[in-house]
Order: structure tokens, then C-alpha cells, then sequence
């Protein structure tokens, strides 16, 4: 093995590469919140007494969950392009991701949905709030509880997804700005690894975050 | 007040109210006693709408509750319940519980509210665990946090589900106190209980529930004192 390792090249590329970091978060936090959003709206749906909504979001939930995450961000990118709707790289990967997690996390929605006492919602309309009250003051403040962790987890998936943003020519994230320094020196071993590195302290960051903010959200 | 004709109510294929009628007047407290699965319990999800019924008509007073054109939000907030199982919001301190409704569904401020809901725990002696999470509080303050609850929405009806059926033995006290004292202010409620005694003492008229039916209704040193019917004297006997 005569490999010569360069560190320098990458120390003085740190702040480009660390200016990747803020949009693969950005991306990561995006897809997230409209994860969550979307994913409510899946495991209602899923439960709902209206066939239409149950199929529509059983066949979103099934693709999602059941096929690579990179196709769903290549038809997003691709796909929708050939019917003339083009997204930017940036919104065609966040999009993606966003689809991908609203499938996971709407199981995980449902499962917590179905942790909650059906008495709870009961005893709120016995006060005579409207069921979508009893929803969005009762259940849905539990629900968050239990599903607090298993979003974090989503969302650390979310970090790492990002980087398949370079199949669809992102070049402003950590992964894409890292593939365009390597092109430009070959240093692959330095510049991926410190990105590796860089994204093993977004994650561990994050999780970080949340269970601090958890001690703050969950007194009870 | 409440006037209930004839009800049927099944589930699947099992009739749990095979005509029911009954009609509790302003100001009466009403037990309502019987063995498990009598259907007593079913009678009160339907007076407050939270169970359909099959045939038959519940009026509070003179609104049609299983009427298609009734806000039944709206016909709720005269009529307050408490369960079995508490059912605290295990998310919400003692006073968020018990404030939340007059404010989300009275539109009361909060300072209103607040000042609401302080007094009606305060009148239920839980004035001293206003922050405290209910997760906290022993089956039967919680049970006390749920009466208070009922409460804050200041309405004309009060029904109680079996409410000491989950408690342990020494907190069932409390909890009896709390509903005697309503009843002494002038409270009209419809009291499922297994509580004998209780029933005896505070009871303007019990009803004894058997096979979804009521067999005997009447004052209390009738119904319980000297009950007229098999089936009720078979029951006392069976819970003394």
C-alpha cells in the first residue's frame, strides 16, 4: 500500500463542505415535516370508511415502503419530467423523501393510533367537543408522544437519504458538493470519509436535539 | 328533563335495551342498579348520544337526542358523564383537564376558565394539585378530576358510570362524598351504581335493571327496602 494521504486539500474545502451540510439538513428537515404532515393524513385515510381515501393511501403506502427510495426519487426527478412537471433537484429529492418517510411513518402513525385508548376520544366528545377537536386537542397530542422516537429515527433516515440527491445532479449538499471536489482532485478517500465523519455528527446531533427537546415537550 | 320511551339498543346480535323507559325529573337523583352486562351502562352512552340507538326516543329536555337534525355537541354541554375508567388526559395537568373544555368549547378565556375550573376542583378538594399530571394522582382524585371536569361545563345533568367500579376499597369514600354533596345541591343525576347503600341514602328513585329491562322502579325503601319483584330480590341479595 503506497497511498499518500492528503488531509490539507480537504481542511481548506471544510467550509464549502460544511456549507453542504446546512442544505442536506435543510432537505433532511423538510422531508421530514412534510412526512409527518402527509403521514397523519395516510394513516387516517388508511383507516377511513371511505374506500376511495383507504385504496389511495394503502397503494401509497405499499410503493412507498416496498420499493427502493432511489426510484421514488428518480421518478420524482425523471418520472414527473416526462410529463412535463420539472422539479428542481433540490425539490425532486426532497420530494422523494418526503414520499418515502410519509409511508413509513404512516404505520407508525397508525400503530400509535391504535395505542390510545378509544375511551380517550370518547370522553372528549362527552365534554361536547367536535370529533376533529377531540382529534387535534386529545388524541393527536398523544399520538406525537408516542411516536416522538420512531420520527427521530425517520428523520436520522432522512439524513442519509439525502445523499442519492447526486443521482438527480444535487450539487449544493454534502454528498453533492463532496462528488465535485472529488472529480476535481480524486482525493475520494479524504473528502468522503471527512463527509462520512460530517454526517455521522449530523445524525448523532440531531438525536441530540430531540431528546433534549423531549424533556422539555414531555412532562407528563 | 329526561324522558326515555321505549329504547331498543343491540349490538350485533345481542339486545342489550329491550324497551327501556324511564324519565328522571330536574332536581331528582336517579340510581340506576343491576348486574353486569344488564345494559345500565349502554343506557347512558345513549342519553348523551355517544351510543346510536336502535328504536325509541330519549328527549333531554324536549330535544330529540337520536334526531338527525340534533347538535348533539351542543345538547352535551348540559349533560356531563363520568366513567368507570376515569379517562384523565394524561397529557394535561389537573386544571389543563378540567379547563379545556369551557374554553375550547365554550369559548371561555382563559383567564375564565381558569377561574372555572379552580373552583370546581377547589369544591371536589383538589385545589392543592392544580399542576400535578394526573399520572400522579391516586383512582380516586383522578376520578374527583373527572367529576370536576363534568363540572366546569356547569350542566344541568350530571351521569355517573359506575364511577367506584375501578376504584380500590378505600378510595371508593371520596369519591361517594363528592357525588352526595352534588346531589345535596340540587343536582339532577342519573347515578349506575353498584353502591347498595349508597343508592339507598341518596336516591330520589332506583331503578333495578335486569336482562336489559327495568324491573322495579320506585323510592328507595321500596326498591331496595322491599322489593316486590324475584328477580330484584334475587339481585340483593346476591350483592349483600
Amino acid at each position: 500500500m503506497h497511498y499518500n494521504f492528503h488531509w490539507r486539500p480537504v481542511l481548506q474545502a471544510l467550509p464549502q463542505m460544511l456549507a453542504g451540510c446546512v442544505v442536506t439538513v435543510e432537505i433532511a428537515a423538510l422531508a421530514t415535516a412534510i412526512g409527518i404532515a402527509a403521514g397523519v393524513a395516510l394513516a387516517l385515510g388508511r383507516t377511513s370508511a371511505n374506500r376511495t381515501a383507504a385504496g389511495l393511501a394503502l397503494a401509497w403506502i405499499e410503493f412507498g415502503r416496498n420499493t427502493p427510495g432511489l426510484f421514488q426519487i428518480y421518478l420524482a426527478y425523471f418520472g414527473l419530467g416526462s410529463f412535463g412537471l420539472h422539479l428542481s433537484s433540490f425539490a425532486a429529492l426532497t420530494a422523494g423523501i418526503a414520499f418515502n418517510n410519509a409511508s413509513y411513518l404512516a404505520e407508525t402513525f397508525r400503530g400509535g393510533l391504535r395505542a390510545i385508548p378509544a375511551t380517550q376520544a370518547r370522553a372528549a366528545r362527552s365534554l361536547g367537543m367536535s370529533g376533529p377537536q377531540a382529534f387535534r386537542l386529545i388524541v393527536l397530542p398523544q399520538l406525537f408522544r408516542i411516536v416522538y422516537y420512531p420520527i427521530t429515527n425517520q428523520m436520522t433516515l432522512s439524513v442519509l437519504m439525502t445523499a442519492l440527491g447526486l443521482t438527480v445532479g444535487l450539487d449544493t449538499d454534502l454528498a453533492g458538493v463532496t462528488q465535485q471536489l472529488n472529480v476535481l482532485t480524486y482525493r475520494t478517500f479524504e473528502y468522503f470519509s471527512v463527509a462520512a465523519l460530517l454526517y455521522y455528527l449530523i445524525a448523532k446531533a440531531m438525536m441530540l436535539v430531540s431528546r433534549l427537546l423531549a424533556r422539555r415537550l414531555f412532562r407528563y | 328533563m329526561i324522558e326515555i320511551a321505549d329504547v331498543h339498543k343491540s349490538f350485533g346480535h345481542l339486545e342489550v335495551l329491550k324497551g327501556v323507559s324511564m324519565t328522571v325529573e330536574r332536581g331528582e337523583v336517579v340510581s340506576v342498579i343491576g348486574g353486569s352486562g344488564s345494559g345500565k351502562s349502554t343506557l347512558l352512552m345513549c342519553i348523551n348520544g355517544l351510543e346510536p340507538i336502535d328504536a325509541g326516543r330519549i328527549l333531554v329536555d324536549g330535544v330529540d337526542v337520536h334526531a338527525s337534525g340534533t347538535n348533539l355537541n351542543h345538547l352535551r354541554r348540559k349533560i356531563g358523564i363520568v366513567f368507570q375508567q376515569w379517562n384523565a388526559f394524561p397529557h394535561l395537568t389537573v386544571l389543563e383537564n378540567v379547563m379545556l373544555a369551557p374554553r375550547k368549547v365554550l369559548g371561555r378565556s382563559r383567564a375564565e376558565a381558569e377561574a372555572i375550573a379552580t373552583d370546581r376542583l377547589d369544591h371536589v378538594g383538589l385545589k392543592d394539585k392544580l399542576s400535578v399530571y394526573p399520572s400522579r394522582l391516586s383512582g380516586g382524585q383522578q376520578q374527583r378530576m373527572a367529576i370536576a371536569r363534568a363540572l366546569a361545563m356547569s350542566p344541568d345533568y350530571m351521569l355517573f358510570d359506575e364511577v367506584t367500579s375501578a376504584l380500590d376499597p378505600q378510595l371508593v369514600g371520596e369519591v361517594l362524598d363528592t357525588l352526595r354533596m352534588l346531589s345535596s345541591e340540587g343536582m339532577t343525576m342519573v347515578v349506575v351504581t353498584h353502591e347498595i347503600h349508597f343508592a339507598r341514602d341518596v336516591s330520589d328513585r332506583v331503578a333495578f335493571f335486569h336482562q336489559g329491562r327495568i324491573h322495579e322502579i320506585g323510592p328507595p325503601d321500596q326498591v331496595i327496602g322491599n322489593p316486590g319483584r324475584p328477580e330484584t330480590i334475587q339481585f340483593l341479595k346476591s350483592v349483600r
